[in-house]
């Protein structure tokens, strides 16, 4: 592709990506409300991604732990480790890690599911069923991926420093109190607060891109395979470009 | 040049239930319906015509307000299509079945829940017993009651057409489109989908308009043919006129 046709193909689909976004928060409060599908999408996206979250991060916070311990041993301030691991993980390691889990899970699944859809027809035929499809898939979807995400990024971060404290337990002795206590008196507002709401727009963003590429689906098989591969990596950017702006606004609002 | 050969019985005095005038769609360059007209009357069997990419299925989803065509009017059911809002093509499509091409069945759900959809969605008004005894009416109607269980995956070709036609019907709609409904089926197959239709029409006494290019299907179920050539009516009329046609560009379908 050429160098000026990339340009035009990026721009297109960034204003094609913007329109689908404005139909979105045009749409989602106006009746019919999809009441019963939110549900189950909140079970699939949430409940569902609970088990690789949790994995991914118990070993982020143990190893995390487990990397840290011979450097702060080599300064002497091990015991400091608790308080260290706990920003680390609150404030960026636990929503971005936790984002980028969720967009390559939920992001291409969205993609895939949707775009096989549009190929084969499903999206006319539910119009046809007198549904309306965005409503009934985007909307749905895109809700539920914003509103899952802060509460999968809340259970992780707390997985992750249970991780932690088994890691300062590998080779040496702190109860589980005393570790939670030097966890939460370094922790403040001001940490917490930042975190959460950036993971509501990665959530948000996750959601958007995979119905967005899914909804453009086109060319059979091999476009549904694009739609879901281009989810995941779009989205995947857009959680770092998210984070960036979140960092600067969380810094000129003074809460860094 | 547009060779007029005499309609079937089946088309007189009737009531029109839809009317295309002058229809036009084109995509960029490719123009694929150019000043398209038709009239189908109550109870009519109409089979379009037409070579893969003349624009049979755009036609058919212009007609359901799927598409909007560029230029021209579609009256369906005394329902002007083009530039209706979405509660009028609502209304409309609840009296009007789609068949599609690739069956469109929800690969997520079971028969069952693919057979309740659309009346859940158009008849809310309906109580449980009432929908399963709907469901199962229009699967014993397909010869599949068995099947309710099953998920689409789970079923065979002519299978998952039948069940997209029990889907079809459990609204008992008044005008049934099928866009190529035995592409993908062998023939003895592709035969019994047709006699179904035909059984279904003179059952439910719906009005068909049938998108084809299997010549089998239009000799069963075409009481009249429209030859779809350049994006035109290029001919009119039953399966016996037509089959004797002279004219070169009708010939090439029945031989």
């Amino acid at each position: 592709m050429q160098r000026s046709t990339r340009i035009s193909f990026f721009l297109e689909e960034t204003g094609e990506l913007g329109r689908f976004t404005w139909r979105f928060l045009t749409q989602w409060y106006r009746p019919r409300y999809e009441v019963a599908e939110f549900i189950r999408q909140c079970f699939i996206i949430g409940y569902r991604s609970l088990g690789l979250v949790g994995l991914t991060a118990f070993i982020m916070g143990l190893v995390l732990t487990m990397q840290l311990r011979p450097s702060m041993e080599e300064y002497g301030i091990a015991a400091q480790i608790p308080a260290i691991v706990s920003i680390a993980i609150i404030r960026e390691i636990g929503p971005v890690i936790t984002a980028l889990i969720f967009a390559g899970k939920i992001g291409s699944s969205i993609g895939a599911e949707i775009g096989s859809m549009k190929v084969t027809e499903q999206i006319d035929a539910m119009e046809v069923s007198g549904t309306n499809p965005f409503k009934y898939l985007v909307v749905t979807r895109i809700a539920a991926a914003t509103l899952m995400l802060p509460v999968l990024v809340m259970l992780g971060d707390a997985i992750s420093l249970y991780g932690s404290y088994l890691g300062v337990n590998i080779s040496g002795t702190t109860s589980f109190a005393l570790f939670f206590r030097q966890v939460f008196e370094i922790l403040s507002f001001s940490d917490v607060l930042p975190a959460y709401i950036k993971s509501y727009f990665f959530g948000f963003a996750v959601g958007t891109v995979g119905c967005f590429k899914g909804y453009r689906s086109s060319k059979g098989t091999e476009g549904v395979g694009h739609s879901a591969n281009s989810a995941v990596v779009v989205a995947s950017l857009m959680i770092f470009v998210i984070d960036l702006l979140a960092v600067q606004v969380a810094d000129v609002l003074g809460l860094n | 040049m547009e060779a007029n050969v005499v309609p079937g019985p089946a088309t007189r005095e009737a009531q029109p239930v839809l009317v295309i005038d002058k229809l036009f769609k084109a995509f960029g360059d490719n123009r694929v319906l150019s000043g398209f007209n038709l009239t189908v009357k109550r109870g009519e069997s109409v089979v379009v015509l037409g070579k893969s990419g003349s624009g049979k299925s755009v036609l058919i989803k212009c007609i359901i307000g799927l598409m909007q065509p560029d230029k021209g009017s579609i009256e369906l059911l005394g329902t002007v299509i083009c530039g209706a809002g979405e509660a009028t093509l609502d209304k409309i499509r609840a009296r009007v079945g789609f068949l599609f091409q690739s069956n469109a069945l929800y690969d997520s759900m079971t028969v069952e829940e693919n057979l309740e959809f659309p009346l859940r969605r158009h008849w809310m008004q309906l109580s449980q017993p009432q929908i399963e005894e709907r469901v199962l009416a229009a699967l014993s109607d397909v010869g599949l009651a068995h099947t309710l269980k099953m998920m689409p995956a789970d079923l065979s070709g002519g299978m998952k057409k039948r069940i997209a036609l029990a889907r079809t019907l459990i609204l008992k709609p008044e005008v049934i489109l099928y866009d190529e409904p035995t592409t993908g089926l062998d023939p003895i197959t592709g035969r019994e989908i047709t006699n179904l239709m035909m059984d279904i029409q003179a059952k439910y006494n719906t009005t068909s308009l049938i998108i084809s290019h299997d010549i089998n299907c239009v000799k069963i179920a075409g009481h009249r043919i429209i030859v779809l050539i350049d994006g035109k009516c290029y001919a009119d009329g039953d399966y016996a006129a037509l089959s004797r046609s002279t004219d070169a560009k009708v010939k090439q379908f029945f031989q």
